[in-house]
């Protein structure tokens, strides 16, 4: 049973937040929490993978907030996808990763400072911010997780399987895989 | 041990939830119910199962289903936990005697004196309809359950009815 409910459910899509070559041999997908901190601690090896496999690896986000344990990630799922509407989802994604430890301390204030720093039109984020669709597209996202597997944050999907164990070894799998397509 | 199957009546049980309260198998009659027995209090928030399961308190709701988690520990460490990490639900003290229930579903692990890491889902009636042991280190995640809710009959009764039949159920 658990490696049927192991399985990516919902397949990449344009829906999708996409990094990298669509042609790419693999395909890491994260399902994220944007203030969590163990997906802060793994963002800056998400982007070694990205640098070290570039166009052989495609990277998807996918929005797994738990909110009840982190009041602001809903909210900041929220603000990634506003920014998306300008065109700045990965800008934005960057931002509270990098930036973590010093927004989450002042919440909703702390996420201002990412709209500042990302020279975004302030009144038409909070415009956007109320827009329906994108709560509907978060509340997509962590279904379409918790049907797959998700077990918590950050879940990571290798061509379509759950992942679970070190970077090391994930490196290692990506990197065999495309040997073996080369 | 081995757990519980499906179609087996489940063992009624009646456990302290808070230092005052207790909860019952039986005052769930009518609805179904997941209980998820879990090693311990304190794993961490990030990969801890019962934090996945507080986000999808609306969701077991649409599914007519009450979340119960169960471990051996203390009512003051469930409150203090419950408290912590914000839970709406239900944290059943499976104390004294120690791991009682945790062993009438089969779901005991004696040497470690500690609940394994198992799911139940419970239909209406009382009667196991589902159950699954995950390793003991191993987040079992939602996925098992939400399809078990899925394929229970009280579920699908609009889907199994013809339209106007399912109009008339509803």
């Amino acid at each position: 049973m658990l490696r049927e409910d192991a399985i990516l459910s919902v397949p990449v899509s344009a829906h999708d937040h996409v990094q990298g070559n669509a042609h790419a041999v693999v395909t890491l997908l994260e399902y994220g929490d944007l203030q969590c901190p163990a997906c802060g601690s793994a963002y800056p090896l998400v982007k070694q993978l990205q640098r070290r496999y570039a166009g052989n690896l495609r990277f998807v986000f996918r929005h797994f907030p738990l909110a009840q344990a982190h009041p602001f990630a809903t909210l900041a799922a929220e603000l990634a996808e506003a920014a998306a509407v300008e065109g700045q989802f990965w800008a934005m994604h960057d931002w509270l990763y990098e930036n973590q430890a010093d927004w989450v301390p002042f919440g909703a204030a702390g996420l201002e400072a990412g709209v500042r720093a990302l020279g975004l039109d302030e009144a038409a984020i909070a415009a956007t911010l109320r827009n329906p669709a994108i709560d509907a597209h978060i509340r997509s996202d962590f279904m379409g997780g918790v049907r797959s597997g998700v077990n918590g944050t950050p879940s990571f999907y290798l061509d379509g399987y759950l992942y679970q164990g070190d970077f090391d070894t994930l490196a290692h799998r990506i990197g065999h895989a495309i040997a073996l397509q080369a | 041990m081995n757990l519980l199957a499906a179609g087996v009546a489940a063992p009624e049980f009646t456990l302290h939830s808070t230092p005052d309260q207790s909860v019952a198998l039986k005052e769930f009659r009518g609805r179904n119910v997941i209980l998820a027995f879990y090693p311990a209090d304190w794993s961490p928030v990030c990969s801890d199962q019962l934090a996945l399961y507080n986000e999808l308190l609306d969701e077991f709701a649409r599914l007519n289903a009450q979340l119960l988690a169960i471990s051996v520990d203390g009512v003051w460490s469930h409150a203090a936990l419950a408290r912590e990490r914000k839970y709406h639900f239900p944290l059943l003290s499976d104390f004294e005697p120690k791991g009682a229930v945790a062993r009438a579903y089969g779901a005991y692990d004696a040497q470690l004196g500690l609940a394994q890491r198992a799911l139940y889902v419970i239909d209406g009636e009382g009667v196991i309809r589902w159950s699954y042991l995950s390793p003991m280190g191993v987040n079992p995640g939602a996925a098992g359950i939400v399809k078990a809710l899925e394929a229970l009959p009280s579920n699908n009764l609009q889907k199994a009815l013809p339209a106007d039949v399912a109009l008339e159920a509803s």
